[in-house]
């Protein structure tokens, strides 16, 4: 399959033509090894002083010279978890109408439509989650979410209960080995004050929650748009197997669509995570920029890239350097959220096509 | 089970092709009949009013060039065409036990469930077509499980006898967790016949399941549906005349949407009645 030419040594354009070619791949990485570099030279300060301590601390002071990146991290990783939890079910959802329910005509113009939405610019989800989105979260939404599910609430005690007995194990094998000393109770007091913690609070309109919501819609063309492909590359002979066999509609989506193509859809659904994770311009807009670890998803908080973009302007020293260890930081994340996506692509899909 | 003849039973009736002369006619049970069957896709009429009969348990050969309507015809007889966009059909097709009274029952009546049609009657592929997301056993086990069958014994047993009748356990049972998808594509085509088997139909209908396949695969196979005779009522399309010819009692010619002649396969090859059929049989067309 993979037949490499041979540059032919004696012929001039054949060479050139090659030496441009490896110019150009070589520049790539160039850049990337360069960024590198460059981000890790302006944070050496902030290095130097935190080292790793840095993703721990939890303080982000700016006039007493402190800085901790934790709010930052749970920022980023909350709101973009909110974004892939909501886009997911929408997005697989909807690839697997246009694929199978919608006629042919419906589906092409709902597909163009989707793609439209991918090249709005994020400016502008920012203006219509501050100005359209923010007020129905805060006098629709958030009241709802509170009476349901926020503290005192069955669900809480639920969840609470639900994460202590998922956790405990960990902590379990954290005391064996004496990084995290927690006994059972002490584990399910903090479990039980985040879950009812959760949805707790004066409803603002703007916060976690509601960047998160915004980050979905923002990511949903895009993993509708590539889900919807993956979905296309299911052959109609694996359909009709399905359906052959008395599969009624729905057995034929679980059985051969969605399990066929299990793996790209998870892929998709990590591309989509790769952009919220960076996705800066409209969730600062709407995620209230306050640097503490929030207790509430009403509360406000602040991503890695949120708090870049407020603070490089009048930023110096250890400030800034703090700022772009901050950067370095979210360019790790990122890169090891691709590189887990495709490990995850490779395992699903291990012995698919011998 | 589609056992319910006794072996002397079968072997008196189901060598209608060693001269087309049986005398034991009124002893034959049809399995399938089709009445006036028409098919489209969109304007296109491609199956023109075919009316023909299947003996139970019995190989049915549908011969003829290609794009002659043949493989849209099998399609028709598990409800499948109509799956199609701006596919339609007409006409009746009559199969034994289908209906709750274990009578015939036409499966285009209204309010028939084309799921239910499909249950009954298995179909193997041009192109083998195992679930890629699933194991070879998942793959056997699937149209079991899609009848509710969850019972871990239960599903091993038939997933090996369904295994063994395709011929295929000896090669796979020790990596039943594989991917059906990690095969060579003969291995896939009797998985793909394996699963079809597995829910033991009335009829298995075969749509040139070889004309993917190697010599060597494709020989596999016709022993396969040799050995299946008498168990199953089997209708398989094909290209390959010789084949046909080898593994069928019954042959159908069909062209241009049409059925030309059918008759017993020893007939058909050698005496046609109809000049077509001679012409195509002796390779003037198609």
């Amino acid at each position: 399959m993979n037949i490499k030419g041979r540059i032919a040594p004696g012929n001039l354009g054949d060479r050139t033509f090659g030496f441009i070619l490896r110019f150009f791949s070589w520049a790539t990485i160039a850049l990337f090894l360069g960024m590198l570099v460059f981000l890790a030279q302006l944070s050496w300060e902030a290095i130097q002083t935190y080292g790793p301590k840095f993703w721990a601390g939890t303080d982000w002071n700016p006039p007493m010279e402190e800085f901790g990146a934790a709010p930052f991290i749970v920022g980023t990783l909350a709101s973009s978890l909110i974004a892939v939890l909501i886009a997911a079910p929408v997005s697989v959802g909807t690839a697997v109408f246009l694929r199978e329910i919608a006629p042919r005509q419906l589906s092409s113009f709902v597909a163009f439509l989707v793609e439209l939405l991918a090249a709005i610019p994020s400016v502008v989800y920012g203006l219509w989650g501050v100005f359209v989105l923010a007020p129905v979260m805060r006098d629709q939404v958030q009241p709802f979410l509170a009476e349901w599910f926020g503290p005192e609430t069955y669900f809480a005690s639920a969840l609470g209960h639900l994460a202590t007995a998922f956790i405990y194990p960990f902590s379990l094998i954290g005391n064996l080995f004496g990084v995290w000393q927690i006994s059972l109770s002490e584990l399910s007091v903090k479990m039980m004050a985040i879950a009812h913690g959760l949805f707790d609070g004066p409803p603002l309109g703007l916060g976690l929650l509601t960047s998160g919501v915004v980050l979905a819609i923002m990511i949903i063309p895009t993993v509708t748009a590539l889900s919807r492909e993956v979905l296309m590359t299911v052959p109609d002979s694996v359909r009709e197997g399905a359906l052959g066999l008395g599969a009624t509609r729905w057995e034929m989506i679980r059985i051969a669509l969605l399990r066929t193509a299990r793996a790209g859809l998870v892929g998709s659904v990590i591309l989509g995570l790769g952009r919220a994770i960076g996705e800066t311009m409209a969730v600062t807009m709407v995620i209230g920029n306050r640097n503490v670890i929030p207790n509430s998803l009403f509360e406000p908080a602040q991503t890695m890239a949120s708090v870049i973009a407020n603070e490089y302007n009048e930023s110096d020293g250890l400030h800034l350097s703090s700022l772009a260890f901050v950067g370095l930081s979210l360019f790790l994340i990122a890169l090891f959220v691709n590189l887990f996506a495709r490990l995850l692509v490779r395992y699903l899909e291990r012995g698919r096509y011998a | 089970m589609a056992l319910d003849v006794s072996p002397e039973f079968n072997q008196k009736t189901g060598m209608g092709n060693l001269d087309g002369q049986n005398l034991e006619v009124e002893q034959k049970q049809i399995a399938l009949e089709t009445q006036k069957l028409s098919a489209w896709f969109g304007d296109h009429h491609v199956v023109k009013e075919i009316s023909l009969s299947v003996e139970k348990n019995d190989v049915f050969a549908l011969i003829g060039p290609s794009g002659c309507g043949k493989s849209t015809f099998i399609r028709c007889l598990n409800r499948l065409h109509e799956e199609g966009e701006g596919a339609r059909v007409s006409g009746d097709v009559l199969i034994q036990g289908i209906g709750k009274s274990g009578g015939r029952e036409n499966i285009y009546r209204s309010g028939v469930d084309p799921v239910s049609v499909r249950r009954r009657i298995g179909m193997v592929f041009q192109k083998p077509n195992p679930f890629p997301g699933l194991s070879i056993f998942e793959n056997v086990a699937s149209g079991l499980r899609l009848a509710q069958v969850v019972r871990r014994s239960v599903l091993e047993e038939v997933v090996e006898t369904s295994l063994k009748q395709a011929a295929l356990w000896d090669e796979v049972k020790d990596k039943l967790k594989k991917p059906g998808t990690s095969l060579s594509g003969g291995q896939q085509q009797r998985l793909c016949i394996a699963r079809a088997l597995a829910v033991r139909p009335q009829i298995l209908l075969m749509d040139e399941p070889t004309s993917a396949l190697d010599p060597i695969s494709t020989a596999r196979i016709e022993e396969l549906v040799m050995k299946l005779r008498g168990e199953v009522t089997v209708m398989i399309v094909t290209h390959n005349m010789q084949q046909a010819a080898r593994i069928s009692s019954q042959t159908a010619f069909f062209l241009m949407g049409e059925l030309v002649e059918v008759g017993p396969t020893n007939r058909i090859f050698t005496k046609p009645k109809e000049s077509k059929t001679e012409q195509y049989i002796t390779g003037r067309f198609g």
